[in-house]
Protein backbone atom coordinates (compact mmCIF):
# COMPACT_ATOMS: atom_id res chain seq x y z
CA UNK A 1 0.00 0.00 0.00
CA UNK A 2 1.54 3.32 -1.04
CA UNK A 3 2.00 6.04 1.82
CA UNK A 4 0.10 9.49 1.23
CA UNK A 5 1.68 12.63 1.78
CA UNK A 6 0.53 16.31 2.02
CA UNK A 7 2.51 18.36 -0.63
CA UNK A 8 0.59 21.65 -0.16
CA UNK A 9 -2.39 23.51 1.02
CA UNK A 10 -4.41 26.22 0.75
CA UNK A 11 -7.19 28.25 1.91
CA UNK A 12 -9.72 31.25 1.03
CA UNK A 13 -10.38 33.52 4.05
CA UNK A 14 -13.90 32.76 4.76
CA UNK A 15 -16.31 34.90 5.30
CA UNK A 16 -19.57 36.57 2.84
CA UNK A 17 -18.56 36.72 -0.35
CA UNK A 18 -21.62 36.84 -1.73
CA UNK A 19 -20.28 38.46 -5.23
CA UNK A 20 -17.91 35.83 -5.21
CA UNK A 21 -18.22 32.56 -7.42
CA UNK A 22 -17.74 29.33 -6.59
CA UNK A 23 -15.29 28.79 -8.99
CA UNK A 24 -13.65 31.81 -8.23
CA UNK A 25 -13.63 30.74 -4.62
CA UNK A 26 -11.99 27.41 -5.42
CA UNK A 27 -9.39 28.61 -7.68
CA UNK A 28 -7.86 30.65 -4.88
CA UNK A 29 -7.73 27.47 -2.61
CA UNK A 30 -6.35 25.22 -5.36
CA UNK A 31 -3.50 27.87 -6.37
CA UNK A 32 -2.18 28.28 -3.06
CA UNK A 33 -2.21 24.76 -2.45
CA UNK A 34 -0.37 24.16 -6.07
CA UNK A 35 1.88 27.01 -5.37
CA UNK A 36 2.85 25.63 -1.99
CA UNK A 37 3.39 21.62 -3.92
CA UNK A 38 5.10 22.76 -6.67
CA UNK A 39 3.97 20.27 -8.69
CA UNK A 40 3.77 20.45 -12.75
CA UNK A 41 0.91 20.52 -13.86
CA UNK A 42 0.92 17.45 -16.34
CA UNK A 43 1.43 15.23 -13.46
CA UNK A 44 -1.87 16.06 -11.73
CA UNK A 45 -3.85 12.56 -12.37
CA UNK A 46 -7.06 13.25 -10.43
CA UNK A 47 -9.29 16.23 -9.28
CA UNK A 48 -11.91 15.27 -5.94
CA UNK A 49 -13.98 17.87 -4.97
CA UNK A 50 -16.30 18.24 -2.30
CA UNK A 51 -19.59 20.48 -2.56
CA UNK A 52 -22.75 20.12 -0.90
CA UNK A 53 -25.56 23.09 -2.19
CA UNK A 54 -24.11 24.28 -5.64
CA UNK A 55 -27.16 23.39 -7.37
CA UNK A 56 -29.60 25.77 -4.91
CA UNK A 57 -26.43 28.51 -4.56
CA UNK A 58 -25.37 28.83 -8.33
CA UNK A 59 -27.49 26.64 -10.42
CA UNK A 60 -24.49 24.89 -11.45
CA UNK A 61 -24.27 20.88 -11.51
CA UNK A 62 -21.42 18.67 -12.77
CA UNK A 63 -19.18 21.26 -10.89
CA UNK A 64 -15.97 18.81 -11.02
CA UNK A 65 -15.03 19.84 -14.39
CA UNK A 66 -15.78 23.42 -13.97
CA UNK A 67 -13.56 23.99 -11.11
CA UNK A 68 -10.39 21.71 -12.19
CA UNK A 69 -10.71 24.12 -15.04
CA UNK A 70 -10.54 27.22 -12.25
CA UNK A 71 -7.75 25.35 -10.65
CA UNK A 72 -5.96 25.58 -13.87
CA UNK A 73 -5.99 21.61 -14.54
CA UNK A 74 -6.67 19.08 -17.28
CA UNK A 75 -7.68 15.84 -15.56
CA UNK A 76 -10.59 13.87 -14.65
CA UNK A 77 -12.08 15.63 -11.66
CA UNK A 78 -14.98 14.21 -9.40
CA UNK A 79 -17.31 16.13 -7.33
CA UNK A 80 -18.97 14.66 -3.71
CA UNK A 81 -21.71 15.40 -2.28
CA UNK A 82 -21.84 14.23 1.68
CA UNK A 83 -23.72 17.34 3.21
CA UNK A 84 -21.07 18.64 5.10
CA UNK A 85 -19.01 15.88 4.93
CA UNK A 86 -18.58 16.03 1.59
CA UNK A 87 -14.91 17.11 1.59
CA UNK A 88 -13.64 14.76 4.04
CA UNK A 89 -15.37 11.91 1.43
CA UNK A 90 -13.47 13.61 -1.30
CA UNK A 91 -10.41 13.42 0.63
CA UNK A 92 -10.53 10.00 2.01
CA UNK A 93 -11.55 8.62 -1.41
CA UNK A 94 -8.11 10.75 -2.62
CA UNK A 95 -6.36 8.38 -0.36
CA UNK A 96 -7.30 5.56 -1.12
CA UNK A 97 -7.02 5.94 -4.95
CA UNK A 98 -3.73 6.57 -4.02
CA UNK A 99 -2.74 4.06 -1.34
CA UNK A 100 -4.23 1.64 -4.05
CA UNK A 101 -1.94 2.90 -6.86
CA UNK A 102 -4.46 4.69 -8.66
CA UNK A 103 -2.72 7.93 -8.80
CA UNK A 104 0.57 9.18 -7.86
CA UNK A 105 -1.06 13.41 -7.42
CA UNK A 106 -4.54 14.25 -6.23
CA UNK A 107 -5.77 17.74 -5.77
CA UNK A 108 -8.47 17.60 -3.19
CA UNK A 109 -10.81 20.02 -1.63
CA UNK A 110 -13.92 21.54 -1.30
CA UNK A 111 -15.96 25.03 -1.98
CA UNK A 112 -19.31 26.44 -0.38
CA UNK A 113 -21.21 29.66 -2.05
CA UNK A 114 -23.72 30.10 0.71
CA UNK A 115 -24.23 33.76 1.67
CA UNK A 116 -25.80 34.93 -1.73
CA UNK A 117 -29.09 33.34 -0.75
CA UNK A 118 -30.52 34.93 2.35
CA UNK A 119 -31.26 33.10 5.49
CA UNK A 120 -34.58 31.96 5.05
CA UNK A 121 -33.31 30.29 1.49
CA UNK A 122 -29.87 29.01 3.21
CA UNK A 123 -32.01 27.49 6.21
CA UNK A 124 -34.04 25.94 3.51
CA UNK A 125 -30.81 24.50 1.64
CA UNK A 126 -29.32 23.25 4.69
CA UNK A 127 -32.26 21.17 5.98
CA UNK A 128 -32.08 19.40 2.73
CA UNK A 129 -29.19 17.15 4.61
CA UNK A 130 -32.10 15.73 6.56
CA UNK A 131 -34.65 13.02 5.66
CA UNK A 132 -36.98 15.07 3.82
CA UNK A 133 -39.87 13.05 4.00
CA UNK A 134 -40.05 12.17 7.67
CA UNK A 135 -37.94 15.04 9.06
CA UNK A 136 -37.67 17.76 7.33
CA UNK A 137 -41.71 17.91 6.57
CA UNK A 138 -42.22 18.08 10.05
CA UNK A 139 -40.21 21.70 10.52
CA UNK A 140 -36.45 20.08 11.15
CA UNK A 141 -34.07 22.89 10.26
CA UNK A 142 -30.35 22.03 10.68
CA UNK A 143 -30.24 24.15 13.94
CA UNK A 144 -33.47 22.07 15.06
CA UNK A 145 -32.45 18.67 14.40
CA UNK A 146 -28.99 19.54 16.74
CA UNK A 147 -31.02 20.83 19.37
CA UNK A 148 -33.19 17.98 19.44
CA UNK A 149 -29.78 15.92 19.97
CA UNK A 150 -28.61 18.34 22.20
CA UNK A 151 -32.01 18.10 24.44
CA UNK A 152 -31.60 14.23 24.46
CA UNK A 153 -28.08 14.79 25.58
CA UNK A 154 -28.94 17.03 29.20
CA UNK A 155 -31.74 14.64 29.24
CA UNK A 156 -29.60 11.54 29.05
CA UNK A 157 -26.35 12.69 30.66
CA UNK A 158 -26.86 16.65 32.22
CA UNK A 159 -25.07 19.63 31.03
CA UNK A 160 -26.44 22.75 30.47
CA UNK A 161 -26.45 25.48 28.10
CA UNK A 162 -23.54 26.90 30.39
CA UNK A 163 -21.30 24.04 29.42
CA UNK A 164 -22.27 24.92 25.51
CA UNK A 165 -20.66 28.19 25.98
CA UNK A 166 -17.89 27.40 27.12
CA UNK A 167 -17.63 25.53 23.79
CA UNK A 168 -18.04 29.10 22.02
CA UNK A 169 -15.95 31.07 23.85
CA UNK A 170 -13.17 28.69 23.55
CA UNK A 171 -13.35 27.92 19.48
CA UNK A 172 -14.10 32.56 19.44
CA UNK A 173 -10.72 32.69 21.22
CA UNK A 174 -8.73 30.30 19.04
CA UNK A 175 -9.91 32.27 16.07
CA UNK A 176 -8.35 35.60 16.97
CA UNK A 177 -4.90 34.57 15.62
CA UNK A 178 -6.27 32.84 12.18
CA UNK A 179 -6.25 35.27 9.45
CA UNK A 180 -8.38 33.00 7.68
CA UNK A 181 -10.81 32.83 10.15
CA UNK A 182 -14.33 34.28 9.44
CA UNK A 183 -14.86 35.89 13.10
CA UNK A 184 -12.02 37.90 14.88
CA UNK A 185 -13.88 38.67 17.66
CA UNK A 186 -13.36 37.33 20.98
CA UNK A 187 -17.05 36.79 23.43
CA UNK A 188 -18.30 35.94 26.92
CA UNK A 189 -20.05 33.34 28.52
CA UNK A 190 -22.48 35.92 28.91
CA UNK A 191 -22.93 36.81 25.63
CA UNK A 192 -23.27 33.35 24.45
CA UNK A 193 -25.98 33.01 26.74
CA UNK A 194 -28.43 35.82 26.00
CA UNK A 195 -27.78 35.32 22.69
CA UNK A 196 -31.29 35.02 20.66
CA UNK A 197 -32.81 31.26 20.73
CA UNK A 198 -32.19 29.73 17.07
CA UNK A 199 -33.84 26.30 18.49
CA UNK A 200 -34.02 25.72 21.90
CA UNK A 201 -31.90 24.68 23.61
CA UNK A 202 -29.84 26.12 21.13
CA UNK A 203 -28.94 29.64 20.22
CA UNK A 204 -27.03 31.98 17.76
CA UNK A 205 -23.63 31.44 19.28
CA UNK A 206 -23.91 27.49 19.79
CA UNK A 207 -24.27 27.83 16.04
CA UNK A 208 -21.57 28.13 13.41
CA UNK A 209 -22.22 30.97 11.00
CA UNK A 210 -22.79 31.02 7.03
CA UNK A 211 -19.60 30.72 5.22
CA UNK A 212 -18.48 31.03 2.06
CA UNK A 213 -14.59 30.11 1.42
CA UNK A 214 -12.94 27.11 0.03
CA UNK A 215 -10.36 25.03 0.59
CA UNK A 216 -7.71 22.45 -1.21
CA UNK A 217 -4.63 19.68 -0.41
CA UNK A 218 -2.41 18.41 -2.84
CA UNK A 219 -1.91 14.86 -1.80
CA UNK A 220 1.34 12.93 -3.50
CA UNK A 221 1.81 9.37 -2.85
CA UNK A 222 5.20 8.58 -0.54
CA UNK A 223 7.66 7.25 -3.91
CA UNK A 224 6.38 10.64 -5.35
CA UNK A 225 7.49 12.73 -3.18
CA UNK A 226 10.84 11.04 -2.27
CA UNK A 227 11.62 10.71 -6.26
CA UNK A 228 10.64 14.28 -6.63
CA UNK A 229 12.68 15.60 -3.38
CA UNK A 230 9.37 17.17 -2.41
CA UNK A 231 8.70 18.87 0.77
CA UNK A 232 6.07 16.83 2.20
CA UNK A 233 6.93 16.40 6.24
CA UNK A 234 2.73 15.54 6.82
CA UNK A 235 1.74 11.84 6.12
CA UNK A 236 -2.29 10.70 5.70
CA UNK A 237 -1.38 8.07 8.44
CA UNK A 238 -5.17 6.68 8.79
CA UNK A 239 -8.64 6.66 7.57
CA UNK A 240 -12.08 6.05 8.34
CA UNK A 241 -15.70 6.51 7.36
CA UNK A 242 -19.02 5.32 9.35
CA UNK A 243 -22.43 5.73 8.30
CA UNK A 244 -26.17 5.73 10.24
CA UNK A 245 -29.62 5.95 9.11
CA UNK A 246 -30.52 9.29 7.67
CA UNK A 247 -33.38 9.97 10.37
CA UNK A 248 -32.88 10.69 13.78
CA UNK A 249 -35.99 9.38 14.26
CA UNK A 250 -34.88 6.04 13.28
CA UNK A 251 -31.68 5.63 15.07
CA UNK A 252 -30.69 4.03 17.79
CA UNK A 253 -29.00 6.78 19.74
CA UNK A 254 -30.46 10.52 20.30
CA UNK A 255 -27.26 11.46 22.14
CA UNK A 256 -24.09 9.52 20.80
CA UNK A 257 -22.87 9.69 16.53
CA UNK A 258 -22.14 6.24 16.12
CA UNK A 259 -21.27 6.69 13.01
CA UNK A 260 -18.62 8.91 14.02
CA UNK A 261 -17.36 6.37 16.88
CA UNK A 262 -16.76 3.86 13.52
CA UNK A 263 -15.02 6.41 11.48
CA UNK A 264 -12.76 7.23 14.39
CA UNK A 265 -12.03 3.51 15.54
CA UNK A 266 -10.89 2.54 12.16
CA UNK A 267 -8.57 5.89 11.29
CA UNK A 268 -6.92 4.88 14.50
CA UNK A 269 -6.65 1.14 13.58
CA UNK A 270 -5.32 1.98 10.28
CA UNK A 271 -2.67 4.04 11.86
CA UNK A 272 -2.27 1.67 14.85
CA UNK A 273 -2.66 4.64 17.24
CA UNK A 274 -4.81 4.92 20.37
CA UNK A 275 -6.94 7.76 21.18
CA UNK A 276 -4.22 8.61 23.97
CA UNK A 277 -1.59 9.15 20.87
CA UNK A 278 -4.07 12.18 19.88
CA UNK A 279 -1.88 15.67 20.57
CA UNK A 280 -4.07 17.61 18.75
CA UNK A 281 -7.64 17.69 17.09
CA UNK A 282 -10.12 19.32 14.52
CA UNK A 283 -13.80 18.33 14.74
CA UNK A 284 -16.91 19.82 13.23
CA UNK A 285 -18.65 21.78 15.68
CA UNK A 286 -21.15 23.01 13.35
CA UNK A 287 -22.72 23.74 16.64
CA UNK A 288 -21.32 23.67 19.90
CA UNK A 289 -23.06 20.15 21.18
CA UNK A 290 -21.43 18.70 17.80
CA UNK A 291 -18.22 19.08 19.18
CA UNK A 292 -19.37 17.51 22.65
CA UNK A 293 -20.45 14.52 20.65
CA UNK A 294 -17.28 14.01 18.64
CA UNK A 295 -14.82 14.29 21.47
CA UNK A 296 -16.86 11.24 22.70
CA UNK A 297 -17.37 9.42 19.62
CA UNK A 298 -13.26 9.76 19.32
CA UNK A 299 -12.28 8.25 21.97
CA UNK A 300 -11.30 11.22 24.17
CA UNK A 301 -14.25 10.91 26.87
CA UNK A 302 -16.89 8.69 27.53
CA UNK A 303 -20.38 9.37 26.73
CA UNK A 304 -21.67 12.42 28.60
CA UNK A 305 -18.47 12.97 29.91
CA UNK A 306 -17.41 15.07 27.21
CA UNK A 307 -20.15 18.33 27.50
CA UNK A 308 -17.96 19.74 30.47
CA UNK A 309 -14.43 19.81 28.38
CA UNK A 310 -14.19 23.44 27.34
CA UNK A 311 -15.01 24.52 30.70
CA UNK A 312 -12.80 22.40 32.57
CA UNK A 313 -9.98 23.88 30.27
CA UNK A 314 -9.26 20.24 28.94
CA UNK A 315 -9.63 21.67 25.52
CA UNK A 316 -8.22 25.05 25.48
CA UNK A 317 -5.58 26.21 23.63
CA UNK A 318 -3.09 25.54 27.05
CA UNK A 319 -5.64 22.60 27.98
CA UNK A 320 -4.07 18.48 27.48
CA UNK A 321 -5.82 18.36 24.14
CA UNK A 322 -6.87 21.52 22.60
CA UNK A 323 -9.47 21.38 19.90
CA UNK A 324 -10.39 23.26 17.33
CA UNK A 325 -6.80 25.74 17.67
CA UNK A 326 -8.11 26.87 14.20
CA UNK A 327 -11.43 28.51 15.56
CA UNK A 328 -13.85 25.54 14.44
CA UNK A 329 -17.04 25.78 12.22
CA UNK A 330 -18.01 27.95 15.56
CA UNK A 331 -15.25 30.69 14.41
CA UNK A 332 -13.25 29.88 11.59
CA UNK A 333 -16.84 29.38 9.70
CA UNK A 334 -18.29 26.00 7.55
CA UNK A 335 -18.64 26.59 3.73
CA UNK A 336 -20.61 23.45 4.24
CA UNK A 337 -18.67 21.64 1.40
CA UNK A 338 -15.29 23.05 2.15
CA UNK A 339 -15.23 21.79 5.99
CA UNK A 340 -13.06 18.42 5.59
CA UNK A 341 -10.38 19.95 3.66
CA UNK A 342 -10.24 22.86 5.57
CA UNK A 343 -9.78 21.07 8.99
CA UNK A 344 -7.36 19.54 7.10
CA UNK A 345 -5.14 22.38 5.86
CA UNK A 346 -5.43 23.84 9.73
CA UNK A 347 -4.24 20.70 10.73
CA UNK A 348 -1.32 20.63 8.20
CA UNK A 349 -0.07 23.61 9.47
CA UNK A 350 -0.42 22.91 13.00
CA UNK A 351 1.59 19.66 12.72
CA UNK A 352 4.10 21.38 10.56
CA UNK A 353 4.67 24.51 12.85
CA UNK A 354 3.21 27.27 10.38
CA UNK A 355 -0.02 27.72 11.68
CA UNK A 356 -0.95 31.05 13.75
CA UNK A 357 -1.69 28.83 16.75
CA UNK A 358 1.23 26.60 16.50
CA UNK A 359 2.69 27.67 19.66
CA UNK A 360 0.31 25.66 21.84
CA UNK A 361 1.18 22.48 20.30
CA UNK A 362 4.54 22.74 19.68
CA UNK A 363 5.81 19.15 20.22
CA UNK A 364 2.52 17.69 18.58
CA UNK A 365 3.26 14.71 15.84
CA UNK A 366 -0.34 13.25 15.79
CA UNK A 367 -3.47 14.98 14.62
CA UNK A 368 -7.09 14.08 14.26
CA UNK A 369 -9.54 15.19 11.77
CA UNK A 370 -13.28 14.86 12.27
CA UNK A 371 -15.67 15.69 9.53
CA UNK A 372 -19.55 15.01 9.65
CA UNK A 373 -22.48 15.12 7.12
CA UNK A 374 -25.64 16.60 8.34
CA UNK A 375 -26.56 14.87 12.21
CA UNK A 376 -23.99 12.26 11.96
CA UNK A 377 -25.17 10.37 9.59
CA UNK A 378 -22.45 10.45 7.73
CA UNK A 379 -18.34 11.07 9.23
CA UNK A 380 -15.11 10.83 8.39
CA UNK A 381 -11.71 10.77 10.49
CA UNK A 382 -8.74 11.34 9.57
CA UNK A 383 -4.83 10.51 11.24
CA UNK A 384 -2.21 13.19 10.34
CA UNK A 385 1.13 12.50 11.71
CA UNK A 386 4.73 14.65 11.32
CA UNK A 387 7.35 12.26 9.72
CA UNK A 388 10.64 11.93 10.95
CA UNK B 1 -46.55 15.57 -5.95
CA UNK B 2 -47.38 12.26 -5.11
CA UNK B 3 -45.11 10.16 -2.74
CA UNK B 4 -46.40 6.24 -3.01
CA UNK B 5 -46.38 4.57 -0.14
CA UNK B 6 -45.79 7.58 1.98
CA UNK B 7 -48.70 9.45 0.97
CA UNK B 8 -51.05 6.18 2.42
CA UNK B 9 -49.25 5.95 5.32
CA UNK B 10 -49.95 9.48 6.21
CA UNK B 11 -53.66 9.05 4.99
CA UNK B 12 -54.01 6.18 6.86
CA UNK B 13 -53.09 8.29 10.25
CA UNK B 14 -55.41 10.92 9.39
CA UNK B 15 -58.56 8.72 9.12
CA UNK B 16 -57.79 7.03 12.85
CA UNK B 17 -57.93 10.99 13.92
CA UNK B 18 -61.59 11.47 12.18
CA UNK B 19 -62.88 8.50 13.25
CA UNK B 20 -62.23 9.07 17.01
CA UNK B 21 -61.50 6.46 19.78
CA UNK B 22 -64.76 4.21 18.40
CA UNK B 23 -63.62 3.47 15.23
CA UNK B 24 -59.82 2.40 16.93
CA UNK B 25 -61.32 0.03 19.21
CA UNK B 26 -62.83 -1.81 15.90
CA UNK B 27 -59.50 -3.51 15.88
CA UNK B 28 -59.90 -2.80 11.99
CA UNK B 29 -56.64 -2.68 9.98
CA UNK B 30 -58.50 -0.33 7.58
CA UNK B 31 -58.08 3.34 8.59
CA UNK B 32 -55.71 3.03 11.36
CA UNK B 33 -52.39 4.02 11.47
CA UNK B 34 -49.81 1.76 10.97
CA UNK B 35 -46.23 0.98 10.80
CA UNK B 36 -43.90 -2.27 8.95
CA UNK B 37 -42.67 -4.81 11.38
CA UNK B 38 -40.36 -7.74 9.85
CA UNK B 39 -40.79 -11.28 11.31
CA UNK B 40 -37.64 -10.33 14.34
CA UNK B 41 -40.28 -7.18 15.29
CA UNK B 42 -38.59 -4.46 14.00
CA UNK B 43 -40.40 -1.19 12.99
CA UNK B 44 -39.97 0.74 9.78
CA UNK B 45 -42.12 3.25 7.75
CA UNK B 46 -42.55 3.29 4.21
CA UNK B 47 -41.88 3.18 1.72
CA UNK B 48 -39.75 0.35 2.30
CA UNK B 49 -39.24 -2.74 0.50
CA UNK B 50 -36.88 -4.50 3.39
CA UNK B 51 -36.25 -3.67 6.82
CA UNK B 52 -33.30 -1.37 7.56
CA UNK B 53 -32.36 -3.07 10.51
CA UNK B 54 -32.01 -6.78 9.23
CA UNK B 55 -32.70 -6.87 5.78
CA UNK B 56 -35.95 -8.99 5.79
CA UNK B 57 -38.27 -8.18 2.77
CA UNK B 58 -40.90 -9.96 4.75
CA UNK B 59 -43.10 -6.83 6.04
CA UNK B 60 -46.55 -6.81 7.47
CA UNK B 61 -48.39 -3.66 8.54
CA UNK B 62 -49.09 -3.67 12.20
CA UNK B 63 -50.80 -1.10 13.97
CA UNK B 64 -49.17 2.12 15.11
CA UNK B 65 -49.82 2.42 19.09
CA UNK B 66 -52.55 5.24 19.77
CA UNK B 67 -50.26 7.25 21.82
CA UNK B 68 -46.67 8.01 21.95
CA UNK B 69 -44.12 9.68 24.53
CA UNK B 70 -42.15 12.64 23.25
CA UNK B 71 -38.68 11.90 23.52
CA UNK B 72 -36.85 15.15 22.27
CA UNK B 73 -38.28 18.34 21.07
CA UNK B 74 -37.18 22.04 19.79
CA UNK B 75 -38.58 24.87 19.53
CA UNK B 76 -37.98 26.63 16.20
CA UNK B 77 -37.23 30.29 15.99
CA UNK B 78 -35.70 30.47 12.90
CA UNK B 79 -37.90 28.37 10.50
CA UNK B 80 -37.20 27.58 6.68
CA UNK B 81 -39.28 29.02 4.64
CA UNK B 82 -41.81 26.29 3.94
CA UNK B 83 -42.71 26.98 7.78
CA UNK B 84 -42.70 30.91 7.66
CA UNK B 85 -46.10 31.53 9.06
CA UNK B 86 -45.51 28.75 11.72
CA UNK B 87 -42.70 29.71 13.65
CA UNK B 88 -42.22 29.89 16.42
CA UNK B 89 -43.41 26.04 16.31
CA UNK B 90 -42.21 22.61 18.54
CA UNK B 91 -40.94 20.18 16.56
CA UNK B 92 -41.11 16.51 18.60
CA UNK B 93 -39.79 13.04 18.08
CA UNK B 94 -41.89 10.43 19.99
CA UNK B 95 -41.58 7.06 20.27
CA UNK B 96 -44.72 4.83 19.74
CA UNK B 97 -43.05 1.40 20.65
CA UNK B 98 -40.97 0.26 17.60
CA UNK B 99 -41.02 2.96 15.75
CA UNK B 100 -40.48 6.74 16.47
CA UNK B 101 -42.30 9.90 14.77
CA UNK B 102 -41.02 13.16 14.00
CA UNK B 103 -43.84 15.77 14.02
CA UNK B 104 -45.26 19.41 14.64
CA UNK B 105 -46.64 19.61 18.26
CA UNK B 106 -50.10 21.44 18.16
CA UNK B 107 -52.63 22.38 20.87
CA UNK B 108 -50.37 23.08 23.39
CA UNK B 109 -48.57 25.54 24.37
CA UNK B 110 -44.71 25.38 24.37
CA UNK B 111 -43.99 26.07 28.15
CA UNK B 112 -46.53 22.78 28.56
CA UNK B 113 -44.55 20.61 26.38
CA UNK B 114 -42.13 18.62 27.93
CA UNK B 115 -40.01 15.30 27.57
CA UNK B 116 -42.49 12.12 28.63
CA UNK B 117 -45.16 13.56 27.60
CA UNK B 118 -48.12 11.31 25.74
CA UNK B 119 -49.15 12.90 22.33
CA UNK B 120 -51.64 11.28 19.70
CA UNK B 121 -50.35 11.82 16.35
CA UNK B 122 -52.91 13.40 13.62
CA UNK B 123 -52.37 14.88 9.98
CA UNK B 124 -53.15 18.64 9.91
CA UNK B 125 -52.07 21.87 7.44
CA UNK B 126 -49.00 23.42 7.35
CA UNK B 127 -50.20 27.08 7.56
CA UNK B 128 -46.95 28.45 4.95
CA UNK B 129 -48.09 25.85 2.66
CA UNK B 130 -50.82 24.66 2.68
CA UNK B 131 -49.20 20.92 2.68
CA UNK B 132 -50.51 17.91 5.09
CA UNK B 133 -48.12 18.01 7.93
CA UNK B 134 -48.21 15.31 10.92
CA UNK B 135 -48.47 16.75 14.19
CA UNK B 136 -48.94 15.31 17.50
CA UNK B 137 -51.38 16.14 20.02
CA UNK B 138 -52.09 15.59 23.52
CA UNK B 139 -53.35 12.16 24.74
CA UNK B 140 -56.36 11.77 26.37
CA UNK B 141 -55.33 11.01 29.47
ZN1 LIG C 1 -35.74 -6.58 10.82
Amino acid sequence: MNDVRIAGVGLTTFGRYPERTGRDLFAEAALAARDEAGISREDYDEVHYGNFMGELAEGQGHQGPVVAEAAGLDCPATRYESACASAGVAFRQAVQTIRGGGADVVLVGGMERMNNLGTSEVTRSLAIAADELFEVRAGVTFPGAYALMARAYFDEFGGDNEDLAHIAVKNHANAMTNEYAQFHREITVEDALESPVVADPLTLYDACPITDGASAVVLVSGDYADENGLDAPVRVAGSGQGGDKAALQDREYLAQTPAATKAAEMAYADAAISPDDVDVAEVHDCFTIAEVLALESLGFYEPGEGIGAAARGETTSDGDLPVNLSGGLKAKGHPVGATGTAQVVEMTKLLRGDHANSDAVPDARVGVTHNAGGTVASAVVHVLEVMN
Amino acid sequence: MADAGYDDWLAAIADVAEQGSAARETQSRDGEGYYLACPDGHGSLPPRRSCPHCASDELTEESLAETGEIVTFTEVHVPAPSFADEAPYVTAIASFGPVRLTGVVRDVPRSDVELGMKVSPDVDVNATTGEQVLVFRPADE
